[in-house]
């Protein structure tokens, strides 16, 4: 029976209350451990389709008729346009209509960052259409542009109000501490660089408008559009079957959707607006950098006393902060905490969410900072962290619903004890050592989603629900989690998802929340349908429903008795098994969250300042995992991208104009397969017996956050010298090195005299 | 006029002069298998085998292709490593995999027990957003399992 409750939505640590109707979920968890099929390695069950190039992705579609859309785009960081005319640009050929900032409130005249869009040409063709931008007649104003986040917070150009946070008395906290450590830290803006760039199609049934877009949150797409245009929202149909990538910068519709359908509906045709690699590296966001003021104080057991951040985040032209003090609030067991954070305004492109916002950045200043504390009361850095363990959160002072990070860590001790051993491969200038760092995270997903389950005579089963798979595996994941509750081979499981027309409603693909949101909705939807098969079963054979389960696609009978799931179901002809289900709420009271460790082994050439990554270790405790094939490719593809994070990627500003000098794939450097070291995944899962009947935990972004922190304590570790800005690069390598022969030189200095 | 042969079916190549290999791949003979994630040359999205060669599509002019034989993913949807790739789950959103699995169809070719550096080098000039470099890795070096 459904029931209206109050509870908490959290996406990415952002919880908000609101009322909810939910199905009760009497579904009771599984056992941990494999099961017949959860739990046990699957191929991706749409793997051929994309590997032989059959699937098709947004960027692949061709509609009959359809116009391609080029963007006039601003050259200038800041400026105002005083003179536009699309005059001649219209009459070129093959283009079928403009827009300009009359037409279309996402175009502007006062661009506040490079890319910004300015105007709009559809034509027959996208060379006919950029050909016709030419044809602009455009003046501009060049505006002097702030770049510098520091100095955007001296004047005031903020994002919105800094926040703040305290608890305990840091004041109190330094007094009672044996050691203070005070230190700053810098990270880089990351670019997305999904593979498919950000694209819509838009195409006018009548009055409804189809919106085939590359999308993280078909739902979302679905509102924000409807909102946009003033329809009711079933006037809006968004479809994703296949997309090639997010990583959190595609949760929105974006400019590129609304400028589709507007010159769908002057044209009359389907429409394409899809953005070019240089326009995707200007404007679809990007992780922005930080600078980080840091300052710990402990006991000289080790025990923190106090923890203070000041943190000053290069935001953009529009966007949000990242919750780069997240860790700082969170993750040990600190009484006294006080933490800012400012979003300066400047004029650069737009920040958008990139896996694990905030975290990624703030763990890399707050694990460097605990080693530094370490090294400086001489204790094992791993030591110190188990030391300061949090048992219960302390932000919220709720206990945690299920917290495995000191199994992580006991299962990371036997790569961590290998220090003096690593160390001592050390030979002339390659200098080897090993770091770590804890993560922690949000993950718990949360309602509402729906799935729905049709089972046909021939006993196959077919999962619908309007969810997208971005590439995570997640359809696999929905087909194993079926197929486990109908007692299925997984083969005569098909999912269908991407379509908000053909199913219900489901979660949006970010903040680790598709399998915690959808999974649970789709064991309900299954066991739903499972119940009517064993209820027609008990009547055709005689049997109390009670002892009648479903598995290896029999019907099983506790007293004897077995007979094909196809046998139960040949006897609907076309009639249909329909089951539903919903996600249950979370639970009250309690904070939902993943944990883990990662530990890096690197090599550092302390001459020439390159730095070798060998191997890293990620312990993740996400609750139960549902396919570990396609869990251990996540957490792979996290630590790689981690991995570009900790070196290579920067985007590049000139400093007096804000143009981003790094727009193409080769200038900005991303891991290639040469670059990837031994990557050892071990997962703890153990089902969180308080959520949900899964007890899973997302996993997309915890594997990404300790990366960086770790391979800079493996660094100081192997050299001694502390690594403090992102990227790593030769220069900062470096420079660290030469600090840390500074440092020694001086600390040598009195007992030399 | 000139003709393109595409997966060893002859086609009238009636292309603009300046247009690229991958654009009439994809738009006019609609083998949308090949994609497009940079266009200027960068990434290997768009690799296709020319006479076996691995080359990027998306810098080629069709006009200069010539008698050389286009091979594209959908020539190669029968090849071991299609299977390899999702056995090994070396793809996650799946937008890179068809140039990889060029690029490797023409390694192996060449060397059918490739070592672990050959496939590191062979491969890198497709880049994998995702991150699935090790399962690509051990595709390529299991393909013929």
């Amino acid at each position: 029976m459904a029931r209206l409750i109050r509870t908490e939505k959290e996406v990415e640590g952002n919880y908000t209350e609101q009322w909810i109707v939910v199905d009760e979920d009497p579904v009771a968890q599984w056992p941990s451990g494999p099961l017949e099929i959860v739990g046990r390695p699957l191929a991706r069950v749409d793997g051929a389709e994309r590997a032989r190039g059959e699937a098709v992705y947004t960027a692949d579609l061709q509609l009959p008729g359809m116009l391609h859309v080029a963007v006039l785009r601003s050259p200038h960081a800041h400026a105002r346009v005083t003179q536009l005319d699309l005059a001649r640009a219209s009459e070129a050929p093959g283009v079928r209509a403009v827009l300009t900032p009359d037409d279309l409130d996402v175009l502007t005249r006062e661009p506040g960052y490079p890319g910004a869009a300015i105007a709009a040409v559809a034509a027959d063709t996208y060379d006919l259409a950029a050909e016709a931008l030419e044809l602009a007649d455009i003046e501009w104003e060049v505006l002097q542009p702030l770049l510098d986040p520091d100095e955007a917070v001296q004047q005031g150009s903020l994002i919105d109000e800094p926040e703040r946070y305290d608890r305990g008395n840091v004041e109190q906290g330094f007094a009672e501490a044996d050691v203070v450590v005070e230190t700053e830290y810098r990270t880089q803006t990351v670019l997305h660089n999904s593979m498919e760039t950000h694209q819509s199609v838009c195409q006018w049934e009548g009055d409804l408008l189809n919106v085939y877009t590359s999308t993280q949150y078909i739902w979302g797409v679905r509102a924000e559009t409807a909102a946009k245009l003033g329809l009711p929202e079933d006037k809006v149909r968004v479809v994703c079957h296949y997309m090639g990538g997010g990583f959190g910068a595609k949760n929105h519709p974006g400019e590129y959707t609304f400028i589709a359908a507007e010159l769908a509906k002057r044209t009359g045709r389907p429409v394409r607006c899809a953005l070019t690699r240089r326009e995707e590296n200007l404007t679809t966001g990007n992780r922005h950098a930080t600078i980080q003021r840091l300052k710990v104080g402990a006991k000289a057991d080790g025990t923190l006393t106090a923890l203070v951040g000041d943190f000053v985040m290069a935001v953009g032209w529009r966007g949000f902060k990242s919750w780069t003090a997240g860790p700082m609030k969170m993750l040990y067991h600190c009484p006294n905490v006080s933490t800012v954070e400012y979003g300066a305004k400047v004029n650069t492109g737009p920040n958008a969410a990139f896996r694990a916002p905030g975290f990624v950045e703030g763990t890399f200043g707050l694990e460097c900072l605990l080693d530094e504390l370490a090294a400086k009361l001489e204790i094992d850095p791993l030591e110190l962290r188990r030391r300061n363990h949090s048992d219960s959160d302390l932000v919220d002072d709720r206990p945690y619903s299920s917290k495995n990070l000191i199994e992580c860590y006991r299962r990371a001790e036997p790569h961590w004890e290998k220090r003096d051993e690593v160390r001592a491969r050390s030979n002339g200038p390659w200098k080897h050592g090993i770091g770590m760092a804890s993560q922690i995270w949000f993950g718990a997903g949360g309602p509402p989603s729906y799935a729905w389950v049709r089972v046909g005579s021939d006993g196959r089963a077919l999962v619908v629900t309007a969810m997208q798979d971005i590439g995570t595996g997640t359809k696999t994941a929905m087909a194993q989690i079926a197929a486990e509750e109908l007692g299925l081979p997984v083969d005569r499981v098909q999912v269908s998802i991407g379509d908000s027309a053909r199913g219900p409603y489901a979660a949006i693909s970010a903040g680790s929340s598709t399998t915690p949101s959808m999974g649970p909705a789709v064991r309900a939807a299954a066991h739903d349908a499972a119940r009517q098969i064993i209820e027609i079963a008990a009547q055709r054979y005689h049997k109390e429903e009670r002892v009648l389960s479903l598995k290896g696609g029999n019907v099983v009978s506790a007293d004897g008795g077995s007979w094909p799931i196809e046998e139960v179901t040949g006897l609907l002809d076309d009639a249909q098994i329909l089951g539903k289900g919903a996600r249950g709420p979370n639970p009250t009271g309690m904070r939902v969250l993943t944990f883990g460790v990662q530990v890096a082994e690197v090599a550092v050439d302390v001459e020439t300042g390159e730095v070798r990554v060998d191997k890293i270790v990620a312990v993740h405790d996400v609750g139960r995992v549902i396919n570990p094939l396609g869990a251990s490719s996540q957490v792979e593809g996290g630590v790689i991208q981690g991995l570009g994070h900790t070196f290579s990627e920067d985007r590049l500003l000139d400093p007096n104009t804000g143009a981003v000098l790094n727009q193409t794939l080769d200038a900005y450097k991303m891991p290639t397969i040469a670059d990837v070291p031994e990557i050892v995944t071990d997962l703890i899962d153990v089902p969180d017996e308080h959520l949900t009947n899964l007890g899973s935990k997302g996993l997309g972004e915890p594997p990404i956050i300790p990366t960086s922190a770790a391979v800079a304590n493996a660094i100081r570790d192997a050299t001694g010298a502390d690594v403090r800005s992102l990227p790593i690069s030769r220069e900062e390598m470096l420079r660290a090195l030469a600090e840390a022969k500074e440092k020694e030189k001086t600390r040598e200095a009195p007992t030399a005299v | 006029m000139s003709d393109l042969i595409v997966n060893g079916q002859r086609y009238a190549l009636d292309a603009q002069v300046g247009r690229s290999l991958a654009s009439v791949l994809r738009e006019d003979i609609g083998l949308i298998g090949t994609k497009i994630a940079c266009n200027e040359g960068h990434c290997g999205a768009c690799t296709v085998l020319l006479d076996g060669v691995p080359t990027l599509s998306c810098i080629t002019l069709v006009h200069t292709v010539g008698e050389r034989e286009v091979t594209t993913i959908e020539g190669l949807r029968d090849h071991p490593l299609v299977e390899s790739f999702v056995r090994a789950d070396a793809l996650q959103c799946g937008f890179c995999t068809p140039g990889q699995i060029v690029s490797a169809s023409a390694l192996v070719e060449a060397n059918p027990h490739p070592s672990r550096e050959e496939v590191r080098h062979a491969m890198a000039g497709n880049i994998c957003r995702c991150g699935a470099y090790p399962k690509i890795e051990e595709a390529v070096l299991t393909w013929q399992d």
